[in-house]
Protein backbone atom coordinates (compact mmCIF):
# COMPACT_ATOMS: atom_id res chain seq x y z
CA UNK A 1 0.00 0.00 0.00
CA UNK A 2 1.29 3.40 -0.89
CA UNK A 3 2.06 5.64 2.01
CA UNK A 4 -0.20 8.60 2.12
CA UNK A 5 1.39 11.92 2.83
CA UNK A 6 -0.65 13.95 5.16
CA UNK A 7 -0.12 17.63 5.77
CA UNK A 8 0.26 18.47 9.41
CA UNK A 9 -2.07 21.19 10.57
CA UNK A 10 -0.06 24.41 10.37
CA UNK A 11 -2.02 26.22 12.99
CA UNK A 12 -0.23 28.58 15.29
CA UNK A 13 -0.49 27.37 18.86
CA UNK A 14 -0.55 29.65 21.85
CA UNK A 15 1.14 28.33 24.95
CA UNK A 16 1.50 29.91 28.34
CA UNK A 17 4.62 28.86 30.18
CA UNK A 18 4.67 29.83 33.83
CA UNK A 19 4.29 31.74 36.09
CA UNK A 20 5.15 28.71 38.17
CA UNK A 21 7.11 26.29 36.07
CA UNK A 22 9.61 23.74 37.42
CA UNK A 23 12.26 24.66 34.85
CA UNK A 24 12.08 28.40 35.31
CA UNK A 25 13.58 29.02 38.73
CA UNK A 26 11.77 32.29 39.26
CA UNK A 27 8.21 33.43 38.91
CA UNK A 28 7.83 34.59 35.36
CA UNK A 29 5.41 33.93 32.53
CA UNK A 30 6.11 33.44 28.85
CA UNK A 31 3.19 33.84 26.48
CA UNK A 32 4.41 31.87 23.49
CA UNK A 33 3.18 31.61 19.92
CA UNK A 34 4.42 28.36 18.46
CA UNK A 35 4.64 26.85 15.02
CA UNK A 36 5.06 23.21 15.97
CA UNK A 37 7.95 23.43 18.41
CA UNK A 38 9.40 26.60 16.96
CA UNK A 39 8.94 29.81 18.93
CA UNK A 40 7.50 32.54 16.73
CA UNK A 41 6.76 35.09 19.39
CA UNK A 42 7.45 35.32 23.07
CA UNK A 43 5.84 37.91 25.29
CA UNK A 44 7.53 38.02 28.69
CA UNK A 45 5.37 38.88 31.66
CA UNK A 46 7.28 39.98 34.75
CA UNK A 47 6.20 41.52 38.02
CA UNK A 48 4.94 38.52 39.98
CA UNK A 49 7.37 39.31 42.78
CA UNK A 50 6.77 43.07 42.78
CA UNK A 51 6.63 44.32 46.35
CA UNK A 52 7.23 48.03 45.92
CA UNK A 53 10.93 48.34 46.67
CA UNK A 54 11.03 51.99 45.56
CA UNK A 55 7.99 53.01 47.58
CA UNK A 56 9.17 51.11 50.68
CA UNK A 57 12.55 52.85 50.52
CA UNK A 58 10.84 56.25 50.60
CA UNK A 59 9.32 55.32 53.98
CA UNK A 60 12.57 54.12 55.56
CA UNK A 61 15.66 55.97 56.77
CA UNK A 62 18.78 55.81 54.62
CA UNK A 63 20.24 53.07 56.82
CA UNK A 64 17.03 51.04 56.88
CA UNK A 65 17.20 50.70 53.10
CA UNK A 66 20.24 48.40 53.35
CA UNK A 67 18.22 45.30 54.33
CA UNK A 68 15.87 46.03 51.41
CA UNK A 69 18.80 46.00 49.01
CA UNK A 70 19.70 42.50 50.26
CA UNK A 71 16.45 41.30 48.83
CA UNK A 72 17.05 42.59 45.31
CA UNK A 73 19.41 40.07 43.80
CA UNK A 74 19.59 37.72 46.74
CA UNK A 75 22.27 35.63 45.07
CA UNK A 76 24.71 38.54 45.39
CA UNK A 77 23.29 40.63 48.19
CA UNK A 78 26.74 41.89 49.21
CA UNK A 79 27.18 43.62 45.85
CA UNK A 80 23.82 45.35 46.30
CA UNK A 81 24.88 46.53 49.77
CA UNK A 82 28.17 47.86 48.39
CA UNK A 83 26.50 49.58 45.43
CA UNK A 84 23.91 51.32 47.57
CA UNK A 85 26.45 52.41 50.19
CA UNK A 86 28.74 53.80 47.49
CA UNK A 87 25.87 55.75 45.91
CA UNK A 88 24.93 57.37 49.23
CA UNK A 89 28.58 58.05 50.05
CA UNK A 90 28.96 59.75 46.68
CA UNK A 91 26.10 62.10 47.56
CA UNK A 92 27.59 62.73 51.02
CA UNK A 93 31.04 63.23 49.51
CA UNK A 94 32.70 60.76 51.87
CA UNK A 95 35.44 58.32 51.04
CA UNK A 96 35.87 55.27 53.24
CA UNK A 97 39.29 54.18 54.57
CA UNK A 98 41.45 51.96 52.39
CA UNK A 99 40.93 48.85 54.49
CA UNK A 100 37.16 49.23 54.15
CA UNK A 101 37.50 49.56 50.36
CA UNK A 102 39.60 46.40 50.17
CA UNK A 103 37.11 44.46 52.27
CA UNK A 104 34.27 45.71 50.08
CA UNK A 105 36.12 44.44 47.01
CA UNK A 106 36.67 41.06 48.69
CA UNK A 107 33.01 40.63 49.68
CA UNK A 108 31.80 41.83 46.26
CA UNK A 109 33.90 39.22 44.53
CA UNK A 110 32.76 36.48 46.93
CA UNK A 111 29.18 37.44 46.11
CA UNK A 112 29.97 37.38 42.40
CA UNK A 113 31.38 33.86 42.69
CA UNK A 114 28.22 32.86 44.55
CA UNK A 115 26.03 34.42 41.86
CA UNK A 116 27.83 32.76 38.95
CA UNK A 117 27.94 29.39 40.68
CA UNK A 118 24.19 29.60 41.30
CA UNK A 119 23.52 30.50 37.69
CA UNK A 120 25.80 27.88 36.12
CA UNK A 121 24.91 25.17 38.62
CA UNK A 122 21.18 25.62 38.19
CA UNK A 123 21.43 25.89 34.42
CA UNK A 124 23.50 22.72 34.10
CA UNK A 125 21.29 20.68 36.42
CA UNK A 126 18.22 21.80 34.43
CA UNK A 127 19.90 20.34 31.35
CA UNK A 128 20.38 17.01 33.07
CA UNK A 129 23.93 17.54 34.30
CA UNK A 130 22.86 16.98 37.89
CA UNK A 131 26.35 15.91 38.99
CA UNK A 132 28.00 19.09 37.77
CA UNK A 133 25.12 21.06 39.25
CA UNK A 134 25.68 19.53 42.67
CA UNK A 135 29.43 20.11 42.46
CA UNK A 136 28.77 23.79 41.86
CA UNK A 137 26.24 23.93 44.68
CA UNK A 138 28.87 22.33 46.91
CA UNK A 139 31.34 25.04 45.88
CA UNK A 140 28.66 27.65 46.53
CA UNK A 141 28.08 26.23 49.98
CA UNK A 142 31.75 26.90 50.83
CA UNK A 143 31.28 30.56 49.88
CA UNK A 144 28.05 30.67 51.90
CA UNK A 145 29.92 29.43 54.96
CA UNK A 146 32.56 32.13 54.60
CA UNK A 147 29.82 34.74 54.25
CA UNK A 148 27.99 33.30 57.26
CA UNK A 149 31.15 33.35 59.33
CA UNK A 150 31.72 36.96 58.31
CA UNK A 151 28.25 38.44 58.53
CA UNK A 152 26.18 36.04 60.60
CA UNK A 153 23.69 35.42 57.79
CA UNK A 154 23.77 33.15 54.80
CA UNK A 155 21.71 35.06 52.27
CA UNK A 156 20.39 38.44 53.39
CA UNK A 157 23.56 39.71 54.94
CA UNK A 158 23.20 43.49 55.59
CA UNK A 159 26.95 43.72 56.09
CA UNK A 160 27.86 47.05 54.52
CA UNK A 161 26.92 50.33 56.20
CA UNK A 162 26.90 53.87 54.89
CA UNK A 163 30.41 55.03 55.70
CA UNK A 164 31.82 51.67 56.65
CA UNK A 165 31.10 48.06 57.48
CA UNK A 166 29.19 46.28 60.21
CA UNK A 167 32.50 45.02 61.60
CA UNK A 168 35.96 44.04 60.52
CA UNK A 169 36.94 40.65 59.10
CA UNK A 170 37.18 37.73 61.57
CA UNK A 171 40.74 36.74 62.48
CA UNK A 172 40.70 33.45 60.53
CA UNK A 173 39.14 34.92 57.39
CA UNK A 174 42.25 34.66 55.18
CA UNK A 175 42.88 31.00 55.98
CA UNK A 176 39.26 29.97 55.55
CA UNK A 177 39.08 31.70 52.16
CA UNK A 178 42.33 30.06 51.04
CA UNK A 179 41.03 26.65 52.13
CA UNK A 180 37.68 27.15 50.41
CA UNK A 181 39.27 28.41 47.18
CA UNK A 182 41.47 25.32 47.02
CA UNK A 183 38.38 23.10 47.09
CA UNK A 184 36.43 25.36 44.72
CA UNK A 185 39.25 25.24 42.16
CA UNK A 186 39.25 21.45 42.35
CA UNK A 187 35.45 21.33 41.99
CA UNK A 188 35.52 23.70 39.03
CA UNK A 189 38.16 21.50 37.38
CA UNK A 190 35.83 18.55 37.83
CA UNK A 191 32.93 20.53 36.35
CA UNK A 192 35.12 21.55 33.45
CA UNK A 193 35.90 17.90 32.73
CA UNK A 194 32.23 16.98 33.06
CA UNK A 195 30.78 19.78 30.96
CA UNK A 196 33.10 21.66 28.65
CA UNK A 197 33.43 18.89 26.05
CA UNK A 198 30.23 17.08 26.92
CA UNK A 199 28.27 16.37 23.73
CA UNK A 200 24.80 16.83 25.24
CA UNK A 201 25.73 19.98 27.10
CA UNK A 202 27.37 21.53 24.03
CA UNK A 203 24.44 20.66 21.78
CA UNK A 204 22.00 22.25 24.16
CA UNK A 205 24.00 25.44 24.67
CA UNK A 206 26.12 26.33 21.66
CA UNK A 207 24.41 28.31 18.91
CA UNK A 208 21.29 28.63 21.02
CA UNK A 209 19.92 31.97 22.15
CA UNK A 210 22.33 33.81 19.85
CA UNK A 211 22.21 37.58 19.95
CA UNK A 212 24.40 39.83 17.83
CA UNK A 213 26.57 42.59 19.22
CA UNK A 214 24.45 45.38 17.71
CA UNK A 215 21.24 43.85 19.04
CA UNK A 216 22.74 43.37 22.49
CA UNK A 217 23.82 47.02 22.61
CA UNK A 218 20.45 48.19 21.32
CA UNK A 219 18.72 46.22 24.06
CA UNK A 220 20.94 47.90 26.68
CA UNK A 221 22.27 44.54 27.87
CA UNK A 222 25.22 44.43 30.25
CA UNK A 223 27.17 41.81 32.14
CA UNK A 224 27.97 38.31 30.86
CA UNK A 225 25.29 38.48 28.15
CA UNK A 226 26.87 41.55 26.57
CA UNK A 227 30.42 40.29 27.11
CA UNK A 228 29.54 36.98 25.42
CA UNK A 229 28.97 38.98 22.23
CA UNK A 230 32.48 40.42 22.40
CA UNK A 231 31.98 43.84 24.03
CA UNK A 232 34.40 44.19 26.94
CA UNK A 233 32.16 46.51 28.97
CA UNK A 234 32.68 45.85 32.64
CA UNK A 235 31.96 48.65 35.11
CA UNK A 236 34.93 47.57 37.21
CA UNK A 237 37.26 48.37 34.28
CA UNK A 238 35.35 51.13 32.51
CA UNK A 239 34.55 53.24 35.58
CA UNK A 240 36.82 51.82 38.32
CA UNK A 241 35.42 52.20 41.82
CA UNK A 242 36.86 51.15 45.20
CA UNK A 243 40.32 49.69 44.54
CA UNK A 244 39.56 47.80 41.34
CA UNK A 245 42.17 49.88 39.51
CA UNK A 246 44.84 48.52 41.86
CA UNK A 247 44.16 44.81 41.35
CA UNK A 248 45.15 42.85 38.29
CA UNK A 249 42.34 40.98 36.55
CA UNK A 250 40.98 40.34 33.09
CA UNK A 251 37.51 40.72 31.64
CA UNK A 252 36.65 37.50 29.80
CA UNK A 253 34.75 38.08 26.56
CA UNK A 254 33.11 35.67 24.15
CA UNK A 255 32.60 35.98 20.43
CA UNK A 256 29.40 34.26 19.31
CA UNK A 257 26.91 35.62 21.81
CA UNK A 258 25.28 32.23 22.41
CA UNK A 259 24.49 30.44 25.63
CA UNK A 260 27.76 28.52 25.66
CA UNK A 261 29.77 31.76 25.53
CA UNK A 262 27.67 33.15 28.36
CA UNK A 263 28.40 30.01 30.38
CA UNK A 264 32.14 30.26 29.69
CA UNK A 265 32.19 33.98 30.52
CA UNK A 266 30.68 33.25 33.91
CA UNK A 267 33.02 30.35 34.66
CA UNK A 268 36.08 32.42 33.70
CA UNK A 269 34.81 35.32 35.79
CA UNK A 270 34.72 33.01 38.80
CA UNK A 271 38.43 32.35 38.26
CA UNK A 272 39.15 36.08 37.89
CA UNK A 273 37.15 36.85 41.03
CA UNK A 274 39.18 34.34 43.02
CA UNK A 275 42.31 36.00 41.67
CA UNK A 276 41.03 39.40 42.83
CA UNK A 277 40.21 38.09 46.31
CA UNK A 278 43.67 36.51 46.62
CA UNK A 279 45.36 39.78 45.66
CA UNK A 280 43.15 41.90 47.90
CA UNK A 281 43.79 39.62 50.89
CA UNK A 282 47.52 39.75 50.24
CA UNK A 283 47.54 43.57 50.09
CA UNK A 284 44.96 44.17 52.80
CA UNK A 285 46.10 47.27 54.72
CA UNK A 286 45.56 47.72 58.45
CA UNK A 287 43.47 50.54 59.80
CA UNK A 288 39.90 51.50 60.57
CA UNK A 289 36.91 50.38 58.50
CA UNK A 290 34.75 53.41 59.29
CA UNK A 291 34.89 57.01 58.16
CA UNK A 292 35.47 59.48 60.99
CA UNK A 293 32.36 61.61 60.77
CA UNK A 294 29.96 61.62 63.71
CA UNK A 295 27.11 62.79 61.46
CA UNK A 296 26.95 59.43 59.71
CA UNK A 297 28.53 56.94 62.09
CA UNK A 298 26.90 55.49 65.18
CA UNK A 299 28.94 56.19 68.35
CA UNK A 300 30.62 53.35 70.21
CA UNK A 301 28.45 51.57 72.76
CA UNK A 302 30.63 52.76 75.64
CA UNK A 303 29.83 56.36 74.75
CA UNK A 304 26.12 55.60 74.28
CA UNK A 305 25.80 54.11 77.76
CA UNK A 306 28.41 56.31 79.42
CA UNK A 307 27.63 59.86 78.27
CA UNK A 308 24.57 61.93 77.51
CA UNK A 309 26.06 63.26 74.26
CA UNK A 310 26.67 59.73 73.01
CA UNK A 311 23.14 58.68 73.89
CA UNK A 312 21.56 61.70 72.15
CA UNK A 313 23.75 61.18 69.14
CA UNK A 314 22.77 57.52 68.92
CA UNK A 315 19.09 58.39 69.34
CA UNK A 316 19.16 61.05 66.61
CA UNK A 317 20.79 58.73 64.06
CA UNK A 318 18.42 55.87 64.81
CA UNK A 319 15.19 57.88 64.99
CA UNK A 320 15.76 60.57 62.36
CA UNK A 321 18.27 58.83 60.20
CA UNK A 322 21.46 60.30 58.86
CA UNK A 323 20.99 63.53 56.94
CA UNK A 324 22.16 63.16 53.39
CA UNK A 325 22.64 66.52 51.66
CA UNK A 326 20.01 67.43 49.08
CA UNK A 327 20.86 66.43 45.54
CA UNK A 328 20.75 63.54 43.13
CA UNK A 329 23.35 61.11 41.92
CA UNK A 330 23.85 57.89 40.01
CA UNK A 331 26.37 55.25 40.90
CA UNK A 332 26.85 51.94 39.15
CA UNK A 333 28.74 48.84 40.21
CA UNK A 334 29.25 45.60 38.32
CA UNK A 335 26.70 43.18 39.71
CA UNK A 336 26.58 39.46 39.01
CA UNK A 337 24.36 40.02 35.98
CA UNK A 338 25.60 43.38 34.76
CA UNK A 339 25.53 47.06 35.56
CA UNK A 340 23.75 47.52 38.88
CA UNK A 341 23.06 51.22 39.19
CA UNK A 342 21.55 53.24 41.99
CA UNK A 343 19.93 56.59 41.16
CA UNK A 344 19.21 58.34 44.44
CA UNK A 345 17.53 61.65 45.14
CA UNK A 346 17.69 63.31 48.55
CA UNK A 347 15.76 66.32 49.77
CA UNK A 348 18.14 66.78 52.69
CA UNK A 349 16.03 64.82 55.17
CA UNK A 350 16.64 61.59 56.99
CA UNK A 351 14.69 59.56 54.43
CA UNK A 352 15.40 59.02 50.73
CA UNK A 353 13.22 61.04 48.37
CA UNK A 354 13.62 58.52 45.58
CA UNK A 355 15.73 55.41 45.07
CA UNK A 356 15.82 53.77 41.71
CA UNK A 357 17.73 50.58 41.00
CA UNK A 358 18.84 49.81 37.50
CA UNK A 359 18.12 46.09 37.54
CA UNK A 360 20.34 44.27 35.03
CA UNK A 361 18.14 41.18 34.73
CA UNK A 362 14.92 43.16 34.22
CA UNK A 363 16.54 44.77 31.20
CA UNK A 364 17.86 41.39 30.05
CA UNK A 365 14.33 40.00 30.21
CA UNK A 366 13.34 42.83 27.85
CA UNK A 367 15.59 41.24 25.24
CA UNK A 368 14.54 37.66 25.95
CA UNK A 369 12.06 37.43 23.06
CA UNK A 370 14.89 38.40 20.72
CA UNK A 371 17.16 35.66 22.10
CA UNK A 372 14.57 32.90 21.80
CA UNK A 373 12.85 33.82 18.54
CA UNK A 374 13.21 31.00 16.00
CA UNK A 375 14.46 28.42 18.49
CA UNK A 376 12.66 25.45 20.04
CA UNK A 377 10.50 25.48 23.16
CA UNK A 378 13.13 23.35 24.92
CA UNK A 379 15.73 26.06 24.28
CA UNK A 380 13.86 28.45 26.55
CA UNK A 381 15.17 26.59 29.61
CA UNK A 382 18.94 26.97 28.98
CA UNK A 383 18.53 30.51 27.61
CA UNK A 384 16.49 31.59 30.59
CA UNK A 385 18.99 29.84 32.86
CA UNK A 386 21.88 31.79 31.37
CA UNK A 387 20.07 35.13 31.77
CA UNK A 388 19.97 34.32 35.49
CA UNK A 389 16.79 36.22 36.18
CA UNK A 390 16.43 36.77 39.92
CA UNK A 391 12.84 37.66 40.78
CA UNK A 392 13.76 39.93 43.66
CA UNK A 393 15.77 42.20 41.41
CA UNK A 394 13.72 41.89 38.23
CA UNK A 395 10.39 42.74 39.87
CA UNK A 396 11.59 44.73 42.91
CA UNK B 1 37.28 69.78 35.46
CA UNK B 2 38.16 72.06 32.57
CA UNK B 3 37.95 69.15 30.18
CA UNK B 4 34.53 68.18 31.53
CA UNK B 5 33.27 71.69 31.05
CA UNK B 6 34.40 71.67 27.45
CA UNK B 7 32.53 68.38 27.01
CA UNK B 8 29.30 69.90 28.29
CA UNK B 9 29.92 73.01 26.19
CA UNK B 10 30.32 70.82 23.09
CA UNK B 11 27.00 69.11 23.79
CA UNK B 12 25.35 72.46 24.33
CA UNK B 13 26.73 73.65 21.02
CA UNK B 14 25.26 70.65 19.20
CA UNK B 15 21.84 70.74 20.85
CA UNK B 16 21.44 74.51 20.93
CA UNK B 17 18.31 75.88 22.49
CA UNK B 18 17.07 72.45 23.65
CA UNK B 19 19.44 72.64 26.61
CA UNK B 20 17.78 74.40 29.54
CA UNK B 21 20.67 74.04 31.95
CA UNK B 22 23.93 72.18 32.50
CA UNK B 23 24.97 71.03 35.97
CA UNK B 24 27.87 69.16 37.52
CA UNK B 25 26.87 67.74 40.89
CA UNK B 26 29.47 65.39 42.45
CA UNK B 27 31.47 65.44 39.22
CA UNK B 28 28.63 63.97 37.12
CA UNK B 29 27.62 65.60 33.86
CA UNK B 30 23.96 66.53 33.96
CA UNK B 31 21.92 68.09 31.21
CA UNK B 32 18.41 69.43 31.60
CA UNK B 33 16.68 69.15 28.23
CA UNK B 34 13.45 70.48 26.83
CA UNK B 35 10.95 67.74 26.03
CA UNK B 36 10.04 69.10 22.60
CA UNK B 37 11.99 67.23 19.95
CA UNK B 38 13.47 64.95 22.60
CA UNK B 39 14.04 62.02 20.28
CA UNK B 40 15.94 64.23 17.86
CA UNK B 41 18.16 65.47 20.69
CA UNK B 42 18.90 61.88 21.68
CA UNK B 43 19.56 60.98 18.06
CA UNK B 44 22.23 63.70 17.94
CA UNK B 45 23.73 62.52 21.23
CA UNK B 46 23.77 58.93 19.99
CA UNK B 47 24.92 59.35 16.42
CA UNK B 48 27.14 62.42 16.39
CA UNK B 49 30.70 61.03 16.20
CA UNK B 50 32.02 63.77 18.49
CA UNK B 51 29.54 62.88 21.24
CA UNK B 52 28.98 59.15 20.70
CA UNK B 53 26.65 58.42 23.62
CA UNK B 54 25.59 55.17 22.00
CA UNK B 55 24.57 53.18 25.07
CA UNK B 56 21.38 53.79 27.00
CA UNK B 57 21.84 52.69 30.55
CA UNK B 58 18.63 53.56 32.34
CA UNK B 59 15.34 55.44 32.16
CA UNK B 60 13.45 56.41 35.28
CA UNK B 61 11.39 59.28 36.67
CA UNK B 62 11.08 61.32 39.84
CA UNK B 63 7.91 62.93 41.16
CA UNK B 64 8.64 66.39 42.60
CA UNK B 65 5.09 66.92 43.79
CA UNK B 66 4.61 70.41 45.24
CA UNK B 67 8.36 70.93 45.05
CA UNK B 68 9.00 71.95 41.49
CA UNK B 69 7.04 73.81 38.85
CA UNK B 70 7.07 70.89 36.44
CA UNK B 71 5.91 68.00 38.60
CA UNK B 72 7.77 65.10 36.99
CA UNK B 73 11.25 64.63 35.74
CA UNK B 74 12.18 61.78 33.43
CA UNK B 75 15.81 60.84 34.00
CA UNK B 76 17.98 59.13 31.39
CA UNK B 77 21.45 57.71 32.00
CA UNK B 78 23.43 57.35 28.80
CA UNK B 79 27.07 56.53 28.30
CA UNK B 80 29.75 56.35 25.68
CA UNK B 81 31.43 52.95 25.71
CA UNK B 82 34.35 54.14 23.58
CA UNK B 83 35.10 57.29 25.60
CA UNK B 84 34.09 55.85 28.98
CA UNK B 85 31.91 58.84 29.83
CA UNK B 86 28.54 59.01 31.49
CA UNK B 87 25.87 61.64 30.95
CA UNK B 88 22.63 62.13 32.83
CA UNK B 89 19.71 63.83 31.14
CA UNK B 90 16.75 65.20 33.03
CA UNK B 91 13.59 66.19 31.22
CA UNK B 92 10.95 68.19 33.13
CA UNK B 93 7.40 67.03 32.41
CA UNK B 94 4.35 69.03 33.59
CA UNK B 95 1.50 67.41 35.49
CA UNK B 96 -1.32 68.43 33.11
CA UNK B 97 0.22 66.66 30.13
CA UNK B 98 2.56 63.91 31.37
CA UNK B 99 4.01 62.69 28.09
CA UNK B 100 7.42 62.53 26.42
CA UNK B 101 8.57 61.05 23.13
CA UNK B 102 9.53 57.41 23.27
CA UNK B 103 13.13 56.39 22.60
CA UNK B 104 12.23 52.90 21.34
CA UNK B 105 13.16 53.80 17.72
CA UNK B 106 16.71 54.52 18.93
CA UNK B 107 17.14 51.75 21.52
CA UNK B 108 15.02 48.60 21.71
CA UNK B 109 15.89 48.34 25.39
CA UNK B 110 13.90 51.51 26.11
CA UNK B 111 10.74 49.44 25.65
CA UNK B 112 10.75 47.76 29.08
CA UNK B 113 12.12 50.78 30.94
CA UNK B 114 9.49 53.13 29.51
CA UNK B 115 6.76 50.63 30.28
CA UNK B 116 7.92 50.61 33.87
CA UNK B 117 7.83 54.42 34.10
CA UNK B 118 4.33 54.41 32.60
CA UNK B 119 3.28 51.70 35.04
CA UNK B 120 4.55 53.36 38.20
CA UNK B 121 4.34 57.09 37.36
CA UNK B 122 1.70 57.34 34.65
CA UNK B 123 3.94 59.24 32.25
CA UNK B 124 2.97 58.41 28.67
CA UNK B 125 5.58 57.75 26.00
CA UNK B 126 4.45 58.95 22.58
CA UNK B 127 4.93 56.39 19.76
CA UNK B 128 5.76 53.58 22.15
CA UNK B 129 4.81 50.33 20.39
CA UNK B 130 3.38 48.52 23.38
CA UNK B 131 2.59 50.77 26.36
CA UNK B 132 1.09 48.31 28.85
CA UNK B 133 1.56 47.93 32.58
CA UNK B 134 4.56 45.74 33.31
CA UNK B 135 5.18 45.19 37.03
CA UNK B 136 1.57 45.68 38.14
CA UNK B 137 -1.59 44.12 36.76
CA UNK B 138 -3.93 45.73 34.23
CA UNK B 139 -6.73 46.36 36.74
CA UNK B 140 -4.49 48.33 39.11
CA UNK B 141 -5.84 51.84 39.71
CA UNK B 142 -3.46 54.77 40.03
CA UNK B 143 0.30 55.11 39.80
CA UNK B 144 2.01 53.99 43.01
CA UNK B 145 5.28 55.91 42.79
CA UNK B 146 3.53 59.27 42.59
CA UNK B 147 3.98 61.08 45.87
CA UNK B 148 0.21 61.58 46.31
CA UNK B 149 -0.41 57.82 46.18
CA UNK B 150 -0.83 56.74 49.84
CA UNK B 151 1.57 54.01 50.82
CA UNK B 152 -1.07 51.96 52.65
CA UNK B 153 -3.82 52.20 50.02
CA UNK B 154 -5.56 48.87 49.43
CA UNK B 155 -6.52 48.08 45.86
CA UNK B 156 -9.94 46.55 45.12
CA UNK B 157 -10.05 42.84 44.45
CA UNK B 158 -9.95 41.83 40.82
CA UNK B 159 -13.13 39.93 39.88
CA UNK B 160 -12.63 36.41 38.64
CA UNK B 161 -12.99 35.85 34.94
CA UNK B 162 -16.15 33.95 33.98
CA UNK B 163 -15.14 30.57 32.59
CA UNK B 164 -17.63 28.55 30.56
CA UNK B 165 -17.69 24.83 30.10
CA UNK B 166 -15.03 23.91 32.60
CA UNK B 167 -15.21 20.72 34.55
CA UNK B 168 -17.08 21.05 37.84
CA UNK B 169 -16.81 18.33 40.41
CA UNK B 170 -20.40 17.72 41.54
CA UNK B 171 -19.37 16.01 44.75
CA UNK B 172 -17.30 18.87 46.01
CA UNK B 173 -19.96 21.32 44.90
CA UNK B 174 -22.63 19.43 46.82
CA UNK B 175 -20.34 19.31 49.81
CA UNK B 176 -19.90 23.05 49.58
CA UNK B 177 -23.66 23.60 49.33
CA UNK B 178 -24.24 21.37 52.38
CA UNK B 179 -21.61 23.28 54.28
CA UNK B 180 -23.20 26.58 53.38
CA UNK B 181 -26.60 25.28 54.40
CA UNK B 182 -25.39 24.07 57.77
CA UNK B 183 -23.60 27.35 58.41
CA UNK B 184 -26.52 29.40 57.13
CA UNK B 185 -28.15 29.76 60.51
CA UNK B 186 -24.91 30.87 62.14
CA UNK B 187 -23.78 33.48 59.63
Amino acid sequence: MKAETKELPAEIMELQMGPSHPATHGTIKFNLKLDGEKVLECDVEVGFLHRGFDKSCEQATWTQVIPYTDRLNYASSLINNVGYALAVEKLIGAETPLRCQYIRVIVSELARIYDHLTCCGMASSELGAITAGFYMIEARELITRIIENLTGARLTVTYVRIGGLKHDLPHDFGESVARAFKTIRRLLDDCDRLLSRNRIFLDRLSNVGVISQETALSYCLTGPILRATGVDYDVRKAFPYLVYDQVDFEVPVGSRGDNYDRFLCRIREIEQSMKIVDQALANLPVGPVWIEDPRFVLPEKEKVYGSIEGLMHHFKIIMEGIHVPAGETYFAVEGGNGELGFYIVSDGGGRPYRIRVRPPCFIAMGAFHEMIKGYMVADIVPTFGMVNMIGGECDR
Amino acid sequence: MAETNSQLAAIQGKLGSKVIETLQPQGDDVLILDRSGLRESFRILKEDPGLDFAFLSDITAVDYWQKKEARFEVVYQILSLAKRRRLRIRVPVPENDPAVESLTPLWHGANFMEREVWDLFGIRFIDHPDLRRILLYDEFKGYPLRKDYPVNLVQPRVPERPVDGTFVDERSRNKLLRLKKSLGSKI
